[in-house]
């Protein structure tokens, strides 16, 4: 009785291990791009992972290094999103740390699972660690929960990623990096009817997930101003998202010329399967979350040809910052960096920037900091070039304004429109 | 008789003692800043789950029915609590008032929709209890994707179409806004109305499972046909048993919403049912002080384990494993029982005996 019992244990320790070991050998999985961080990162990652258990950290360690705490989804549904913004903060944090400018970065990333409960919790374990400013969340209803908190607590919060115009309402402290939801319809619809990229449109989107559901909303009441012709709607939700047939013939049928697909890329790489199965063959314009669909397993990329989307980050553009962004990240993960990535690298330099132009110190208590830099960010003169756009600023109401590029997909790389 | 039934009822003053005991170290600890603010957050969160616990314990332990969407009852409490707060804002400026009052609104509501799903279903024998809970805690989900309710002076308006269908007046606030779920909730939550929920929840459950109603719902568990014959009314037992149950889950929903500024249905699926029913197992099925502390441990462990980062989850799985395997080891138990002599007597003894046998 009691050998068995050993015996079970044993067998399910040892079929753990060789889990563990699965993840850590398959390129793109979360394990193995934290491994590599932690080992690229030495002292500052491994110092996080030392303090993650719970207990309050020593402040001794934190007299040199701004404390700059990150929450994202790195296991989970929404990993991807994630990992790539972390693995982009890192980078960021690595550069600013290397250069010589009296102003260092303590950087310690915590998992939410795309959870609101979840990143409270994180939220809660990096304000034991001693964080002094927050970038995260990456996903929108975590960012609302803990937006909340860091609002009650006074920690200045810039999401790379976190779309809803609800992150940013009535909290002075948050900021975004990315556009709002309600902003990406809008000049969709915009750039759809100036380019004359097609009279008939169908929209399939998700319902069930406020990040399309929000886009679609503006996207249909600004193409009416617009003059365009929506002709098929149709919708689907996460337990969905495996068959596309209904609403493709909808589409079809209805005689559409161009697909609006404001969704992630995981479903849009289904449609553009099913939509080729069928021989249907429309003009597909995406937004941001279609950015990743070229790095997705098992996809053909080449049906992904022709697609249009708009997004502000392209990975093979050929300016000196990108360039030299992509190759490190190429080299550090093993992956194109997406747009994800791009907008926490571009959150860790605008936090930057606006540290040295505040003259933020390590020593000064979090809600010092944060109303030096809510001032900093909303000032008249504070533009930020980033990766994601060029002359950025920011309102008072945390919303970025930067414009959009047109992209088109053209023998497997983005190229501008 | 006599002496077991007070052996019972001490049994259920300890559980009571074992929460104040528990909430008075809390306290301590917070009014002299001694704890982390990791478990500060937690603390509402932990009297949820443990109402949780408690309340399934009801339906599958005492009742022997397995419920799969206990998770839904908790969405239609934590939702309808929301609206009740956010809509009753002016009416009453009390905070304290108005969560007592959407807590009780979240668990009528939930215990309405528990009436609905156990008035057809709990009169058949067999496991379609199970099934339509299942079903119902997806059902909630997506009702609560495509409802639209918002508030402004003229009172409440729903849709089932968008935001803008609403028709609010100026100064007008949505609620709950489709997908997006319900933001700018208030927070009106604290570690005391949490402790005050699981006192309730408590006094509830372990005094219908002591009255004369409890005997004959364990009657109907260990054999229905027995219980049939000498007269119990089962379905009205089972329909007891099981609109409580559903009850207390809305009244910890509703506390377990008005702790966070937004609250997705996502949270309410199947996922969440089946941790609260994993609280329930590994406490002892019946077992109302294990499930009291397999739902606290539980709810910290994900968040100590944080230290092993990508393989917190797989770390958590082996916990899980390793606590059934030594639960279940007659040698772990014996040595438990000499290290606590009064376990012995204080585990229930049915709970160790109907823990495999709930269903046939």
């Amino acid at each position: 009785m009691m050998k068995t019992k050993l015996l079970s244990i044993l067998l399910a320790l040892s079929m753990v291990a060789a889990l563990a070991g699965c993840g850590g050998a398959s390129s793109s999985a979360p394990a193995s791009s934290s491994a590599s961080a932690s080992s690229s990162t030495s002292a500052s990652s491994q110092e996080a992972a030392s303090s993650e258990s719970g207990d309050a950290a020593p402040e001794s360690s934190s007299a040199t290094a701004i404390k700059i705490g990150f929450i994202g989804p790195l296991t989970g549904g929404a990993a991807i999103y994630g990992n790539a913004a972390k693995n982009g903060a890192q980078i960021a944090i690595d550069e600013i740390n290397a250069l010589d400018s009296g102003i260092q970065f303590e950087f310690n990333p915590q998992d939410d699972e795309h959870d609101a409960e979840k990143s409270v919790n994180a939220y809660n374990i990096l304000k034991d660690w001693g964080m002094q400013i927050l970038c995260g969340t990456v996903t929108t209803n975590p960012c609302i929960a803990v937006g909340a908190e860091s609002y009650a607590d006074r920690i200045f919060t810039l999401t790379p990623s976190a779309s809803s115009t609800a992150v940013i309402e009535g909290k002075d402290n948050v900021f975004q990096m990315c556009f709002t939801d309600p902003n990406q319809g809008v000049a969709s619809a915009q750039y759809i009817a100036e380019q004359q990229l097609g009279s008939k449109i169908a929209v399939i989107y998700n319902n069930a997930d406020a990040y399309s559901t929000g886009i679609y909303e503006k996207f249909a009441s600004e193409a009416a101003n617009q003059g365009l012709e929506i002709v098929s709607t149709t919708t689907f939700t996460d337990d969905t998202a495996t068959d596309f047939s209904v609403q493709l013939t909808d589409a079809k049928n209805a005689g559409a010329d161009l697909l609006f697909l404001p969704i992630y890329y995981t479903p849009a790489s289904l449609i553009l399967t099913q939509a080729q199965s069928m021989g249907y063959s429309p003009k597909v314009f995406g937004v941001d979350g279609m950015d990743g669909i070229l790095t997705l397993e098992n996809f053909d990329t080449t049906l992904a040809e022709g697609v249009m989307l708009l997004t502000p980050f392209a990975a093979d553009a050929t300016d000196e910052r990108t360039v030299s962004f992509v190759q490190k990240y190429t080299e550090q993960f093993n992956e194109t960096p997406n747009q994800f990535a791009a907008d926490a690298y571009d959150c860790i330099y605008a936090i930057y920037e606006a540290c040295q132009k505040a003259g933020i110190t390590p020593d000064q208590s979090a809600a010092d900091i944060c109303e030096k830099m809510i001032a900093a960010f909303t000032a008249e003169d504070f533009t930020f070039n980033g990766l994601t756009g060029e002359g950025m600023t920011w309102s008072t109401t945390g919303e970025v304004s930067k414009a959009p590029k047109g992209m088109v997909i053209q023998n497997g790389a983005y190229t501008g429109m | 008789m006599a002496k077991r039934l007070s052996k019972a009822s001490l049994n259920g003053f300890l559980n009571y003692g074992l929460v104040i005991l528990a909430f008075l170290v809390v306290e301590m600890m917070r009014s002299s800043g001694q704890i982390s603010n990791s478990l500060n957050g937690q603390l509402v969160p932990i009297c949820a789950y443990v109402c949780m616990a408690v309340s399934l314990n009801l339906t599958v332990g005492v009742l022997g029915e397995l419920s799969l969407g206990h998770a839904g009852f908790m969405g239609v409490g934590a939702f309808s609590g929301v609206v009740a707060a956010v809509s009753l804002t002016n009416i009453i400026p009390s905070n304290g008032l108005r969560l007592l009052l959407s807590i009780l609104i979240g668990g009528l509501l939930a215990g309405a929709a528990g009436f609905l799903v156990g008035v057809p279903v709990l009169r058949l024998r067999g496991d379609y209890l199970a099934i339509v809970t299942l079903a119902f805690g997806e059902i909630i989900k997506n009702i609560v994707n495509c409802l639209y309710i918002g508030v402004d002076s003229a009172g409440l308006h729903v849709s089932m179409t968008n935001s803008t269908a609403l028709g609010l007046a100026e100064g007008g606030k949505v609620i709950m806004n489709g997908p997006m779920g319900a933001t700018g909730v208030p927070k009106l939550s604290s570690f005391t109305a949490g402790f005050l929920l699981v006192l309730f929840t408590l006094f509830i459950v372990q005094n219908l499972v002591q009255s004369r109603a409890g005997r004959a719902i364990m009657a109907i568990r260990d054999n229905r046909i027995a219980a049939e014959s000498v007269g119990i009314g089962i379905t009205r037992y089972k329909l007891t048993a099981f609109i409580t149950s559903a009850m207390l889950a809305g009244m910890s929903g509703a506390l377990f919403a008005m702790n966070y500024s937004t609250i997705v249905a996502k949270k309410f699926d199947f996922n969440t049912s089946i941790l609260v029913l994993v609280f329930v197992v590994l406490g002892g099925m019946g077992n109302i002080r294990g499930s009291i502390i397999a739902a606290t441990v539980l709810t910290i462990l994900p968040e100590m384990l944080r230290a092993f980062s990508d393989y917190r989850m797989l770390v958590y799985a082996i916990v899980l494993i390793v606590i059934m395997l030594a639960t279940n080891n007659q040698k772990f138990r014996s040595l438990l029982s000499r290290a606590l002599p009064h376990l012995r007597e204080g585990l229930p003894a049915h709970a160790a005996g109907k823990g495999g046998s709930t269903h046939e």
